[in-house]
């Protein structure tokens, strides 16, 4: 598969650090989405009037549509989550968005951007089960009668394996193999704008799986504060 | 020799081919299915069309991500054989 033409690796190239830029492209992108991110709250949080204006009001649609549909999952005791949660969403989003700019990828192509926010994600639900149900919180792992461990427990901890993996293969997949269909329709039909709809099914696509990893986790965090069955 | 190492390769790409042919028919039966359950409901209840279009949408990213990875396999297979330097190695030590 040719290398496509990134930009910010060219200017890494440029300032001499290009080995660097080329081994770890998903690093630098993460890096330009977080200053993107960064300077549009910037932008947004700048001038709060209690009497919003235009661009204050489209944030505030934003953010509390965000919260209101978290709170509908995890309930009323789940709003302190809401940071995280939302940081996973406006974050994944971004990432995956800026994959459909010519010029640059998608941070969340590479399994290491991925993993790394599903491992955030599985680990913090043990922090919220352990901070709720302290040393209890094994329970959730037992089952519901005390025979059944030696088959339950394993049971579980592979399924708690297996969420790191689903959650980070998913997007994963989903990323990489859009950056893939699109590298091979420009090959094939460049010059007749054959990429184009699978840029549009991008959109599309972007959404829907940083709305999936968002709900996942807030599901994952829900189930850990709740009592064991 | 060079003719195990391909025959290896060629193995390889077979069984990524159908693997993902596989799985991408079921997945879009699946999908196909709870699209049918949907409709039905919005049919029966336009009013919960918003709710049910939201659990749908959900529901089809949820089928979907298990035939991502089965793609991630193929690919994995076709391209990044995690093996194939020793295999390779292994198949031409042995001819020689």
């Amino acid at each position: 598969m040719a290398h496509p033409y990134l930009f910010f690796v060219k200017l890494f190239e440029a300032i001499g650090l290009g080995h660097f830029a080329q081994s770890n492209v998903h690093v630098i992108y993460s890096w330009v989405v977080m200053i993107l991110l960064l300077a549009l709250g910037a932008l947004g949080g700048k001038g709060v009037k209690l009497i919003p204006g235009k661009a204050q009001n489209v944030f505030e649609i934003l953010i509390s549509g965000i919260e209101e549909f978290m709170v509908d999952v995890t309930g009323e005791e789940g709003r302190w989550l809401f940071p995280l949660a939302a940081t996973i969403f406006i974050y994944i989003f971004a990432c995956n968005l800026i994959g459909l700019v010519p010029g640059f990828f998608p941070p969340t192509a590479s399994l290491n951007t991925t993993a790394s926010c599903a491992l955030t994600v599985v680990i913090f639900t043990h922090i919220i089960g352990i901070k709720y149900h302290g040393a209890k919180y094994i329970k959730h792992f037992l089952g519901p009668v005390w025979w059944m461990i030696p088959i339950v427990f394993p049971i579980e901890v592979i399924g708690h394996v297996a969420r790191i993996l689903s959650l980070s293969f998913r997007l994963f997949g989903n990323m990489m193999g859009h950056e893939l269909v699109l590298g091979i329709l420009f090959g094939l039909a460049g010059a007749f704008f054959a990429p184009l709809p699978i840029m549009g099914l991008g959109i599309f696509v972007a959404l829907v799986q940083a709305f999936v990893f968002f709900l996942l986790s807030i599901m994952y965090f829900t189930g850990s504060m709740e009592h064991a069955h | 020799m060079e003719a195990e190492a391909l025959k290896f390769f060629i193995a390889c790409v077979t069984a990524a081919g159908f693997g993902i042919a596989v799985a991408a028919s079921f997945c879009g039966i699946a999908q196909g299915l709870g699209l049918k359950a949907a409709v039905e409901g919005i049919a029966r209840n336009p009013e919960s069309s918003g709710k049910v279009t939201v659990t749908m949408l959900i529901g089809l990213a949820m089928i979907e991500s298990l035939c991502i990875y089965a793609l991630v396999i193929a690919l994995i297979l076709i391209y990044a054989h995690p093996q194939a330097a020793a295999i390779a190695g292994l198949l031409g030590g042995v001819a020689h």
